[in-house]
Formats: structure tokens, C-alpha cells, sequence
């Protein structure tokens, strides 16, 4: 073969070996690894599957926080200001938790739909709303307007 | 007009605007005149580019200082130091919040950038001048449309006239730490490092020249951009680790992805510009990644900055930012690929080699860098992407990017030394079989036994991970065991191009190593501990002392304090602390850390319960410090190649090139 010609197809042979891996290790791996925000509203409705790994959130309920009186497990609601849904936590809250403030956990519903969280953000700046939580709240500020024209009619 | 508010009103803001307006004027100017310059093949006009280059950066380094100025002073009629910064913030606090948001750091890297032209002004002696009229043209064209994004969208020098807030908003507490007054400084010189390989890149698709002298001049500068981008993602990591208090060194975060992404294509680019210099290969190949590398540096300090990578919402609520920085974005990126489609068909390579070189391994390590950087790409694009198509929100796991990095990093441990050991051209199996074997029995062998020695315990992750970096440091001794004919100690005597490589390779063993122990053999626990308490974790006892209280000058602390046994011994007196800071009443978790060569042991404060009692996180992380360690390593590496005296002898080089004449563009 012409040497230009080999080296050429050996710049093709490597591309398409190397985007056979990439692509390959790409769908198997994004089809295990993607978590979808879940609103309350919809865990509520009951369209979040036991045992699925979701990250969900809202706004803490005031008054809802409850620790354990030995270990570090705390049970807390959040809020869309339509629908609640209770998570347990069994760890350390990021400095920004508190009542009232936009989190969001990343855990599976338990049979009794407690989502138990792994993982509690509050992102480090007490103007910032997870863009998650926000949608959620307008989204279901929305429904609720919506809801109430029609029984208006 | 100033007599309303007597002294108080200082005219130091409009000086700096003015010197970043002159600086405007100036890169304008410098991404014409310069061109004509090479158009007319008129000397005169092409000359004009270093003083041009000096004067831009001149303008720009005034304008940074007099906004520094004006934090110092706490002018808080500048809207930008209102925000970010307070009477009570500590002088380099005050300094380093110059960089502290958006439109400081945008300031801060046309500023560099115009430093960096500097510099290829000064160090350029050697340069053909139209090569150099060509590179500062470029780099005018680039400066020119950042400044004007800085002038138009995000001015640093806004005034809150008429009402002055009598106090600033402070400096996000985050960021008052020393980590992040050397950190984004050290990663913005990478990212605009790159600008320098880009414009030297597209001057050479210009001339239609893209030879090994081309090469030659742009190495120096990559790998110059190449330590800085190591060290400041390696700084950003170090900081992570210890200022956001859970004690983790990489998250996947989309800030830091934009970090390693030009990275990766960096460290690509290094290695083709290599096969480009030696052996006048991979031309095309190498100027496209110049282009890329530099694109994703801009994806990286714009996108990130202005919020678009975190949410498409922070899109939506500045859209004059975000539309000016995706069409200056679609600029450089447009036009450079269409300067490259037009004129790269004219530069084919020449020379062949066999499926055994140095140059199929390059070409192995280029092919598996650029796909890491893709996938890293796709990764923190892909829930942009679903969002904005309205497929609900979702997010990418560290889990994933795992998945895509570690597989590919194996394979690239496993080229590097065998690369770099193997000729040029053509290699014969049997001339590397003796050494490859040699290297890997001793990765089996201490690969296979590193678990057993760690916990005892069957570890596949910590035999691959071990036994890889002792393969590759078994070969990169090898190597300098043949270069220096049987005697290591005259390792100084080799080129400094080579010691500088083998160190980087052994860096990134070193990283490895590293990444592999903390990764599996970390320790972690949340307590509930009160004072008097101990708690024994993996052999380490640590004991609760006192709790108690201590005032800072912009903030007050809850502190703890604990002492650290091995066994009878205390090792460590540490003191982890819960900052309230006053201006914005924010809580920042200070960890307390005994940092040692193999192990770091970590203790942080994480929330008050009844009693007296506190949750506290507390870990021991075994060979911590070798991540960043490795990057060490890199950087030295990278600093011992750019000092090459190859280097400096561009200048007959290049006049050999300017016999040969400039081809017609």
C-alpha cells in the first residue's frame, strides 16, 4: 500500500476504534448515571417509583426540622406551596440548611415515601435558589392559579 | 460637578475607566494596523506591533490597579466594591476581591492578556516580523472584543451615583482565604496562555507556513500556559479540600470541568506540537487543536462566569451577557476554523512511520485526551442541553464521569512511558521487549501486593491503580537509565527537555497513586461528640477537648478543639471552627487539617445540638497529598522544558527560516 494511504488509514482505524470506546462507555454509563429532579407536587402524585434515585427539593417547611436525640439523623419536610414530601438524613446539613431556605437532597423513596437523602445541597449563598426549586415553586404557584380560575367557572 | 460630596468622592474610577477605554482604542488599533502592515510588506507599520503590544498592556495593568485602588480605599461609589468588599475585610482580601466576580475577573484576564502579548513582544527577538506582526494582530483582534464585552456588559467601574452606600456587601466568604487570592489569578494565566498558541496558530495558517520553526516558537508558550492551567487547577482543587469543609478534592462540578477540559486538550496539544517540531507531522492536527484548546479556555472563564454552565436561568436573566459572549464565542471559533478550512489544505504533511513509533503512541495519547475532554464536555452540556429542549432537569453524577475518566486515564498510564521510550519513525518489539518486561513484573508484583499491604484485603481498583504508576515510573527510570548509560545521578546532565518530561510522566504516576489510595482508602464519620467525648477510627483516637469562642476581624467562631492519638502518641491539636461572618451573616465551615506525606487527617464542625454536643465529620485520608504532589511534579516538568536552551537558540533557527523566504499567502 502507498505509505501516505497507510498512515491514512491508520488515523481512521484509530478514530473509529476510539469513538466505538467513547460512544460505547457513553451509553452505557449516561443511562445509569442520570438523576431527574422530581417536584413534590409529583412525588406526591405518587409518579416517582420506590427505589429510584432522584434528587428532589423546595423549601424547608418551618417548624418541620426534627433531629434524633442521639446520632445525627434529622427528618425534615420541604415544599413547592403545594404539596410536601418528608426527607430522612442521616448526616451533616450544609451551613446554608435552614428553615425556609431552598435545598435539595439526592435519595431514593423509602416504601413509607420518605425520600432517604445521600446528599443535602444548600448552595453557599443565602441569595441563591437552586434553579430547580425555583421552577418548582413557580410551576406549582402556577397549577394553583390555574386550578382555582377553573373552579371559578 | 464632585462638590456635592466634598472629599469623600475620589476621581480614581474614571481614570481606570479611561485607561480601559485607551486600552480599547489601542487593541483596535493593533488588530489593523499590524495586518496592513504585513499586506504592504511595509516593515514601518509592521514594527508598530511591540509598542502597540506594550502599550495595551501598559493601559490595561493601570486600569486593574486603579481598581484595586479603589477596594483599598473602600470607594464604595463604585458599585462593583460595594458588592464585593467592606470596611472590615482585611487589606489582601480587599486586594484579591478585585477578582472576587464577574467583572473584576473579566478585567483581570483582558489584563493578563495583554500582559502575555507583552511578553511575546519582549521574548520574540528571534521572530521573523511578519510571523510577529501577525501573532499581535491576533491577539489585538481577541483583546479588542473582550475589552469592549468588559466595557459594555460588565464595566467594573460603575458608580452607584448619587446615593453611596455607606458599607459594603463583603467579599463571599468562600473566597477570603489565601487559596482564592493565588488560585483564579494562576488558572486565568493558563486560560490566557492559550490565546498566545491560538494567535501564533492562526499567523502561521496566514503565512500558509506551518513548519517546525512554527512549532518551535509555539511550545515554549503552550507548555508556559500548560503550568499555570496544572497549578491553578491543582490550587482550585487544594482549596476545595480544604475551605468548603467536607473534605472532598474533586467534584465534577461544572467550574472545574471548565478547568480541565482546555487542560486535556493542552496536554494534547503539547505532545503534537512535539511531532510537529521533530518530525514535521500532525500539522494540521495540532493547529486545529490550538484552536479548540483555546476555545474551551473561553467556554471555561465566560461561561462559568457568568453563570450560564450552572443554569439556563442565569442565561435568561442576562441575556445582553450571555448573547455577547456566545457571538464572541461563535467568532473566534467560526472564524478560526474557517481561516483553517481555507488555507489547511495547503499545509500536507510530510514524512511516514510504522504502527510502531513514537508517533502512533502520540497519536494513542492525542486520540484518548481529546476523548476525555469530549466527554467531559458532553457531560456538563448534556443537562444544558435537555434543559433548554424542555426534557426536564436533570443532572450528570460524579458516578458517570468516573465511568468515562478512569478507563481512559488507565489506558493513557499504560502508553506514556512506553511512548516516550520508543523511537521516532520506526521501533523494533525487541529492542523495548527486555525493559517493558522488566517493568512489568515489578508493577505486577507491587501492584498485586499493594492491597494486602494497605488493609489486608483484595482491592482490584488498588492493583490497576498502583500497579499502572509503577509501570510507569519503572519505564521512565528505564529511559533515563539508557539515556545516561547506567548512572541515574547523571541525570542532570540530560537536556532539560528530557528531564523535564520524565518528571511530568513521573507526576502524573505520582497523581495516580495518589487518586487511587484516597479514592479507596479513605476514612469518613459523622459524629455526634460532646466535649470530654473520644471516638477511634481507623487506628487514629480522637479525643474532644473544649469547645469555646473566638472573634475575627469580619467575623465570629465557634471552635472546637481535639486532639489527635496513634495509639498512645498525639500526633495533632486541632482546630476546626464554625465562622458567622457579620456582613452577610454567612456560615463558613473552617476544617482543620494535619497534613502529612501519607496520610492527612481531617476534622470539621458541621452543625450544634442540644447539650452541648456537636456533629462532627472526621476522616483520615491516606496519601492526600500526592494529587496534588503529582501536579507539582507536572509543573516543574513543564517550567525544566519551556527553559530548554533549544529554546533560545530559535533565533538561527528562525533566520534560516527567513532565508527560505514566506511562502504567498
Amino acid at each position: 500500500m502507498h505509505p501516505q494511504r497507510k498512515k491514512r488509514l491508520h488515523l481512521i482505524l484509530f478514530l473509529v476504534v476510539g469513538v466505538g470506546i467513547a460512544v460505547g462507555l457513553l451509553a452505557y454509563s449516561l443511562s445509569q448515571n442520570i438523576n431527574l429532579f422530581q417536584t413534590p407536587t409529583q412525588i406526591a402524585a405518587g409518579e416517582v417509583p420506590v427505589g429510584q434515585t432522584i434528587r428532589a427539593g423546595g423549601l424547608v417547611v418551618a417548624g418541620s426540622v426534627e433531629r434524633d436525640s442521639d446520632g445525627l439523623g434529622v427528618t425534615f419536610k420541604v415544599t413547592d406551596g403545594a404539596a410536601e414530601v418528608s426527607i430522612f438524613y442521616d448526616g451533616i446539613l450544609p451551613d446554608l440548611f435552614r428553615e425556609g431556605q431552598g435545598i435539595v437532597a439526592l435519595g431514593k423513596l423509602d416504601d413509607k415515601r420518605v425520600l432517604q437523602a445521600s446528599e443535602v445541597l444548600a448552595k453557599h449563598d443565602e441569595n441563591y435558589m437552586p434553579p430547580e426549586v425555583q421552577d418548582a415553586l413557580e410551576q406549582a404557584h402556577k397549577d394553583g392559579k390555574q386550578a382555582m380560575t377553573e373552579k371559578a367557572y | 460637578m464632585f462638590d456635592l460630596y466634598g472629599d469623600t468622592l475620589t476621581t480614581a474610577p474614571e481614570f481606570g475607566q479611561l485607561a480601559l477605554i485607551l486600552a480599547f482604542v489601542v487593541a483596535v488599533i493593533q488588530s489593523v494596523i499590524p495586518f496592513v502592515g504585513v499586506q504592504r510588506r511595509d516593515a514601518l507599520l509592521m514594527s508598530w506591533s511591540r509598542p502597540l503590544a506594550a502599550a495595551q498592556a501598559l493601559f490595561l495593568t493601570v486600569s486593574l490597579v486603579v481598581l484595586g485602588y479603589c477596594f483599598v480605599i473602600d470607594d464604595f461609589s463604585v458599585t462593583y466594591v460595594a458588592t464585593n468588599s467592606n470596611t472590615a475585610l482585611p487589606t489582601p482580601y480587599k486586594i484579591s476581591a478585585v477578582w472576587g466576580a464577574h467583572e473584576g475577573s473579566l478585567l483581570l484576564w483582558v489584563t493578563m492578556l495583554g500582559l502575555w502579548g507583552l511578553a511575546v513582544a519582549w521574548f520574540s527577538k528571534g521572530l521573523p516580523l511578519i510571523m510577529l506582526a501577525r501573532v499581535i494582530g491576533v491577539l489585538g483582534i481577541v483583546s479588542a472584543g473582550f475589552i469592549l464585552f468588559t466595557l459594555e456588559t460588565s464595566n467594573p467601574f460603575a458608580r452607584t451615583l448619587p446615593s453611596i452606600p455607606p458599607e459594603g456587601g463583603d467579599l463571599n466568604p468562600l473566597l477570603q482565604d489565601f487559596g482564592l487570592i493565588v488560585h483564579p489569578p494562576t488558572l486565568y494565566m493558563g486560560y490566557v496562555g492559550l490565546s498566545v498558541v491560538f494567535a501564533f496558530a492562526i499567523a502561521a495558517l496566514l503565512g500558509g507556513r506551518l513548519d517546525a520553526a512554527w512549532a518551535r516558537w509555539s511550545r515554549p508558550w503552550t507548555t508556559a500556559a500548560w503550568v499555570f492551567l496544572t497549578i491553578g487547577i491543582a490550587l482550585g482543587s487544594w482549596w476545595a479540600y480544604y475551605e468548603l469543609g467536607w473534605g472532598g478534592w474533586w467534584f465534577w462540578d461544572p467550574v472545574e470541568n471548565a478547568s480541565l477540559m482546555p487542560w486535556l486538550v493542552a496536554t494534547a496539544l503539547l505532545h503534537s506540537l512535539a511531532v510537529t517540531e521533530k518530525r514535521g507531522l500532525f500539522k494540521s492536527w495540532t493547529v486545529l487543536l490550538a484552536i479548540f484548546a483555546f476555545s474551551l479556555s473561553l467556554l471555561g472563564t465566560f461561561l462559568v462566569r457568568s453563570g450560564v454552565l450552572t443554569s439556563v436561568h442565569a442565561f435568561a436573566s442576562d441575556p445582553e451577557r450571555g448573547v455577547f459572549i456566545l457571538a464572541l464565542l461563535g467568532l473566534c471559533v467560526g472564524g478560526s476554523l474557517l481561516i483553517y478550512a481555507l488555507k489547511a489544505p495547503t499545509v500536507a504533511s510530510v514524512g511516514r512511520y510504522e504502527w510502531l513509533s513514537k508517533e502512533s503512541f502520540l497519536m494513542a495519547n492525542n486520540l484518548l485526551l481529546l476523548v476525555a475532554a469530549f466527554a467531559i464536555l458532553l457531560g456538563t452540556l448534556y443537562p444544558l442541553i435537555i434543559d433548554f429542549m424542555g426534557m426536564g432537569k436533570i443532572s450528570v453524577g460524579a458516578a458517570w464521569f468516573n465511568t468515562m475518566f478512569v478507563p481512559l486515564s488507565v489506558a493513557l498510564t499504560l502508553i506514556i512511558g512506553v511512548g516516550a521510550l520508543s523511537r521516532w519513525k520506526a521501533d523494533q518489539a525487541s529492542r523495548l521487549k527486555n525493559e517493558l518486561i522488566l517493568a512489568a513484573v515489578l508493577a505486577l508484583v507491587v501492584g498485586g501486593l499493594s492491597p494486602f499491604l494497605a488493609d489486608g484485603s483484595l482491592n482490584w481498583q488498588v492493583m490497576m491503580g498502583v500497579g499502572i504508576s509503577v509501570w510507569l515510573i519503572a519505564i521512565s527510570l528505564v529511559d533515563i537509565w539508557k539515556k545516561t548509560r547506567g548512572n541515574l545521578l547523571r541525570f542532570g546532565s540530560l537536556s532539560l527537555s528530557f528531564q523535564g518530561m520524565v518528571l511530568a510522566h513521573i507526576g502524573v504516576a505520582v497523581s495516580v497513586i495518589g487518586v487511587t489510595m484516597v479514592a479507596n482508602y479513605s476514612q469518613e464519620e459523622s459524629v455526634r461528640m460532646a466535649p470530654g467525648d473520644s471516638y477511634v477510627m481507623s487506628g487514629y483516637r480522637f479525643e474532644f477537648v473544649e469547645a469555646g469562642h473566638i472573634d475575627g476581624p469580619n467575623y465570629s467562631s465557634d471552635a472546637t478543639r481535639f486532639r489527635v492519638f496513634d495509639g498512645d502518641r498525639e500526633i495533632a491539636l486541632l482546630q476546626p471552627e464554625k465562622r458567622r461572618y457579620h456582613a452577610r451573616g454567612s456560615v463558613m465551615t473552617e476544617a482543620a487539617i494535619d497534613a502529612g506525606l501519607f496520610r492527612d487527617v481531617y476534622v470539621s464542625m458541621g452543625e450544634p445540638l442540644e447539650d452541648g454536643a456537636w456533629g462532627m465529620r472526621l476522616q483520615v485520608k491516606p496519601f492526600m497529598r500526592w494529587v496534588w504532589l503529582g501536579a507539582i511534579f507536572m509543573s516543574i516538568g513543564g517550567l525544566l522544558a519551556m527553559l530548554d536552551k533549544r529554546y533560545r537558540q530559535v533565533k538561527r533557527a528562525s533566520s534560516d527560516v527567513q532565508k527560505s523566504g514566506e511562502v504567498p499567502a
